[in-house]
Parts: C-alpha cells; sequence; structure tokens
C-alpha cells in the first residue's frame, strides 16, 4: 500500500487487465452458479408427491401461520433440501481438499477409508443396537467410524511424515477390509437391520429433520473457512513438496490441518446422508473445469457443484418415480456422471 | 572479475552428516558458501552434492551437524522467515497442468505473504521485475507445461527470483537441456551474483560449464569435500584424477583463461603433447 498505483500500472498494464478479466469472469461464475442453485432449490421446494405451485411455496415460506401447505414446505421438503445442499458441498469441498493435496485425479472421501469406516460403524450399529436404540444416533455412531478410520489410516500411514501417496495406499487397503466387514454384518444380521443398512449404504435423504440439517452445518461453518486460510499453502504444495519447504510452507502442519478439515467434512455429510460420496469425486473436477487453477477458486465452485448434483439427485429421487421415494445415492451418478463426461470431452487444459 | 570484498559468510555448514533412510551420504561436511559469488558444487553421481545442497537448503534434516543461516540453526527457524532469505529450486520442478507462467512467478510470493496483509503492488512489482529478468514476459499468460524445457526452467527461475533472497540454491538447474541453452541460463545466473550481489550455490553436472561459470568450485567425492577454491586453483589434471577418476588434459580457453578440460580417449597411442582441438561445447560427462 506504500507504492503509488500508478507505478504499478505503468510496470504491469497486461497483469492487471488479465488478471481483472479472470476475476470478473471468475465472479460471474459464481453468481450463476448461486442463482442455478437458488432456482433449483424453489424447483426442488415446489416438486412432490403432494402437488404445490411455486406461489403457494413462497406464500408458506414468507407467512408459514396462514398456508395450509407449511408443514410440507417446512418440515418436509425444506430440511430435507438444505440437508441435501450442505452434505453436497461438504463432500465436494472435501474431495477438493484431498485430489489437491494427493495430486491424483482419482482421490477422494473414499481412498482415505472415511466412507467405509462411517459404513461400517452404521452397519454395525444397526446390527447391535438396532432394535434398542433410536435411530437418531445412527449419525453419531457414522461419524465416529469416520472419524476413527481416517485416525487409524493416518497412524499406519505415519512413517515421521505424511506422504499423500502412503496415505492413499494405506486408505485403499483398510476400506477393502472395512468392507468385508460391513459386508459380512449385512449378511449375518435380520432382513429389516439388513434393509435399512442397504439404504443408508446407498446415501438417502428420505425423512430428514431440521436436527440433521443443524446437526450438519456446523462441521461446513468451521471447515470451510479454515480450508480456505490454507488456500495459497495448497497452491504452493502443489509445486511439489521440495518447492513448497523452499517457499515456506510448514508441509506437516498445513497436511495435517487440510486433512482434518477434509476427514471433518466427509465424515458429517456421510454421517447423515450415507454414502454419496461419488461427488467428493465428480464435484471437484467439473469445478476446476470451470474456473481454472487456484485452491481459493476451486473451493466456493466446488461447494455450488456439489450442492446441486445432490439436490438434483435427491429431487429424482423423491419425484421421477412416484410413489416410490427412491435413494439420492442411485441417482448421484445419474446427474453426475453424464456431465463429468461431456466436461472432459468439451474444456481441457491447453496442453502443448 | 569480482575482485568483491570477501563478506562473512551468511550460509554455512558444519561438521554436517546426513542421507536417507538405508545410506549414509555425507560425512563430516564443513561448507562456507562465498557470499555474493557463484560457487559449483561438483562431483561424480553418488558423491552427494545434491544431498549437501538439500541440506543446506533445509529440505533434509542432518543427523549431525548444523545448518547455520545468518548465526542461526536453519532447521530451528521459522520456514517461512527462511524463506525470505533463501530460495531454493529442487532438481526437475514440474508443475501442475494449467498453471500459468504468472501464476507460477507470483508463487515465488508465498514467504512475503499473509492472509490479511498482502501487499500487492510489492508483490506485482517483484513478479514482473523477476519475469523481466528471466526474460519470460512474451509468455507470461501460457501455461507452463506447454513450454520447452529451458523456458520452463527460465520460469522457475524467476519464481526463485520473485521470492526477493538474497542467498539461491539451486539443484542441477541445467541437466537434460540443450548446450545453448544450459549457457544462456548460467549467464543469467552469474549475472545475478556479479551485477546484483547475490549469492548462489549450484550443483552442475558438466565440468566445463562449471569451470567457465563458478567463482568457486566445491569438489565432492564419496560424501566429503575433497579439495574447493577458484577453478584455475582446483580445475587441474590431479583433481579431475583424484575426484572424478577421470584423465583429461586441462586446457586455457584462450579468450577468457578459464580451464577446460579435455578426457584422453581410448585411442591409446594418443600423445598428452598432441594439440587437442579446442572446442568448448565437448562435454567430459557421462
Amino acid at each position: 500500500m506504500t507504492h503509488s498505483p500508478s507505478l504499478n500500472h505503468h510496470l504491469t498494464p497486461t497483469s492487471d487487465a488479465t488478471a481483472e478479466a479472470g476475476r470478473a469472469r471468475y465472479a460471474s461464475l459464481l453468481g450463476l452458479l448461486g442463482v442455478v442453485l437458488l432456482a433449483s432449490m424453489g424447483l426442488s421446494l415446489s416438486l412432490g408427491s403432494f402437488p404445490t405451485s411455486f406461489v403457494e411455496v413462497l406464500h408458506s415460506l414468507a407467512a408459514p401461520q396462514d398456508s395450509d401447505i407449511a408443514f410440507i414446505v417446512w418440515e418436509l421438503r425444506l430440511p430435507r433440501l438444505l440437508l441435501a445442499v450442505l452434505v453436497g458441498a461438504a463432500l465436494a469441498v472435501a474431495g477438493a481438499i484431498l485430489q489437491s493435496m494427493v495430486r491424483n485425479p482419482l482421490a477422494s472421501p473414499d481412498v482415505i477409508g472415511i466412507t467405509s469406516g462411517a459404513a461400517l460403524a452404521a452397519v454395525a450399529f444397526l446390527a447391535l443396537f438396532g432394535t434398542t436404540l433410536s435411530i437418531h444416533w445412527l449419525p453419531a455412531a457414522a461419524l465416529a467410524g469416520a472419524l476413527l478410520a481416517a485416525l487409524l489410516v493416518f497412524l499406519l500411514a505415519w512413517k515421521g511424515s505424511v506422504a499423500p501417496s502412503r496415505l492413499v495406499l494405506v486408505g485403499i487397503g483398510l476400506s477393502a477390509a472395512m468392507g468385508a466387514v460391513t459386508t459380512l454384518l449385512i449378511v449375518i444380521s435380520d432382513d429389516a437391520a439388513a434393509m435399512t443398512a442397504y439404504v443408508w449404504l446407498t446415501g438417502s435423504l428420505y425423512a430428514t429433520q431440521w436436527p440433521d440439517v443443524l446437526g450438519m452445518l456446523p462441521w461446513l461453518l468451521v471447515a470451510v473457512p479454515l480450508c480456505l486460510v490454507y488456500a495459497r499453502h495448497m497452491d504452493a504444495m502443489a509445486l511439489g513438496d521440495a518447492v513448497a519447504q523452499g517457499l515456506g510452507v510448514n508441509l506437516l502442519r498445513s497436511r495435517l490441518v487440510l486433512m482434518a478439515c477434509s476427514v471433518a467434512l466427509a465424515g458429517a455429510a456421510v454421517a447423515f446422508a450415507g454414502g454419496l460420496s461419488f461427488v467428493g469425486l465428480i464435484a471437484p473436477h467439473i469445478a476446476s473445469r470451470l474456473v481454472g487453477r487456484g485452491f481459493a477458486r476451486l473451493v466456493p465452485a466446488a461447494a455450488l457443484v456439489g450442492a446441486l448434483i445432490v439436490l438434483y439427485a435427491d429431487l429424482l429421487g423423491r419425484v421421477a418415480f412416484l410413489p416410490k421415494d427412491l435413494p439420492a445415492g442411485i441417482f448421484v451418478s445419474g446427474v453426475g456422471a453424464p456431465f463429468f463426461v461431456y466436461l472432459l470431452h468439451r474444456t481441457r487444459y491447453h496442453r502443448g | 572479475m569480482p575482485p568483491t570484498p570477501a563478506k562473512p559468510p551468511r550460509l554455512t555448514g558444519e561438521a554436517l552428516h546426513a542421507g536417507y533412510e538405508s545410506r549414509r551420504v555425507l560425512d563430516g561436511v564443513d561448507l562456507a558458501v562465498a557470499e555474493g559469488q557463484l560457487t559449483v558444487l561438483l562431483g561424480p553421481n553418488g558423491s552427494g552434492k545434491s544431498t549437501l545442497l538439500k541440506t543446506l537448503a533445509r529440505t533434509l534434516t542432518p543427523s549431525a551437524g548444523r545448518v547455520c543461516l545468518d548465526g542461526q540453526d536453519i532447521h530451528r527457524r521459522n520456514t517461512r522467515e527462511v524463506a525470505r532469505r533463501l530460495g531454493i529450486l529442487p532438481q526437475g520442478p514440474s508443475a501442475p497442468e494449467g498453471l500459468t507462467v504468472r501464476q507460477l512467478v507470483g508463487m515465488g510470493r508465498f514467504p512475503h505473504q499473509r492472509l490479511w496483509r498482502q501487499d500487492a503492488q510489492q508483490d506485482a512489482w517483484a513478479v514482473h521485475q523477476a519475469m523481466i529478468y528471466a526474460d519470460i514476459t512474451d509468455f507470461a499468460e501460457r501455461s507452463v507445461d506447454a513450454l520447452s524445457g529451458g523456458q520452463r526452467q527460465r520460469c522457475w527461475i524467476a519464481m526463485v527470483l520473485a521470492q526477493e533472497t538474497d542467498l539461491i540454491l539451486l539443484d542441477e538447474p541445467t541437466t537434460f537441456l540443450d548446450l545453448k541453452v544450459q549457457v544462456d541460463l548460467l549467464e543469467l545466473l552469474s549475472r545475478l551474483a556479479h551485477e546484483h550481489g547475490r549469492t548462489l550455490l549450484l550443483v552442475l553436472h558438466d565440468l566445463n560449464l562449471a569451470a567457465a561459470y563458478a567463482d568457486e568450485l566445491v569438489m565432492m567425492r564419496n560424501g566429503g569435500i575433497v579439495t574447493s577454491g577458484t577453478p584455475r586453483e582446483v580445475f587441474t589434471h590431479t583433481n579431475l584424477k583424484r575426484v572424478f577418476d577421470l584423465d583429461a588434459q586441462v586446457l586455457e580457453d584462450p579468450e577468457t583463461g578459464s580451464p577446460i578440460c579435455v578426457p584422453y580417449t581410448r585411442q591409446g597411442a594418443m600423445p598428452p603433447t598432441r594439440p587437442a582441438p579446442l572446442t568448448v561445447d565437448r562435454r567430459c560427462v557421462s
């Protein structure tokens, strides 16, 4: 701030112009995604097994006390919609963190054992306490499982430091082992518990209530700003460990903080919505193809894309096969994959 | 060339022992990097020159001994604070797909930036100067992975320059590049030392280029320093034999007076007195 603005202007006119254009393009893209998300939320609130018009829904949102459909909008559709948005955003950001850190496009919350840990804990909970404890404890059990699994992967991969590649290998191994135990538990538990477990594993937002939304929200409010604080560190680490160290990045601390954010986001999302983690693989890819390089830019865009994917997956599950309410997990790949393949074909980085 | 008054060295290694999990490489190395000069670490493969550079750069922690920057142990200092004084370019760095030249050079500003305190003017200025110096402004907006090897290496050097450090360590910055490109890069680096007073420490593979550009040559073998001094002092037939096990004739570049080595070929009968063709582009190293 001590330099005169004109000095810089004379020296680097092109950089200012291109950077300005890039910023403007990014801002308009985020704005567009935001508008699309809001419109989709309106659409989702208006559609369902009980026919409601958009105007009625708006009226009910503004004045619930004198609306006939207040219960449908406020207690059935809105919490479910909001949880879809939060879970999608959380999984997308968790995936963005992992993919950037591991420098591997195939990384996702699955590979460091989060999903399988949560699944194992959830299935074990259903098998052991399915009849004695309230189902409301399921998210807590799943979250504990996710965090424990991530911690275990960390400890097993620890060798004086955490090399991302070793983390992934250990994670895949442990995931496979936990997957086997999960399957075993489903096979030996009774039919009702097995059915509940199966729906949970697919990933469903069925019967979401406000406490679920309020349970999910704090994880995002803490982890997303925290990972943005480390965005520059992440960009530096993308240049390789030695370069990042030379630039003054504390590798261990940065990795631990970012990894913790990813685990918290994915763990909470999986706990409340089950196995939707494919979102964590594709949403960051779609976002990075839209916004290009830079972790700080990637995170908000990935969050919006992830929210949109889960929102539409759940909307399809709710209304496409009425009166059946199908788990969103079935449609996550259905919504995400075609768009993903389309983007892979259309945009590619300018390579020499 | 440089009749610089000797300033006290800022970067020193004292009795350094270092290595990797299974193998100990450095065996009690002492080194003081000469201020404002271009120092080259030279030695056969596995002699420990890269390990020494990494240890001095704090990328590798020594098992014994210590590295001091301005009198303080470098491994105990805040790494970001070190990064404002010491820039490093590791061997064969790779940029992520799609990263533009300007973005890469901008990363050099990392140690000067805080979350709430970023001097955008100063950053833009430093990036701009670094790009001018490395002559990469023409392709500033192109992505790094689309450039040629020499252009790419100039971008990485510009990134280290944008860091605005007095000390710069580079691990084999010219390997796998054409001779002309190597010469251009070394010209650029030696100007940094001689015209801008920066202190440079390089690992090089090419003996003749090292002899032509170094102010100070440090010759290593088996994890220790065999000898060091100006090229005229240490770039001799005996030392080349001792350090590299290389039989070579050392001649003098008629233009600059710097020593050049020409290895004896296997044609056996070649007498040492026979005038060898004086071409600088004969490389002596496998």
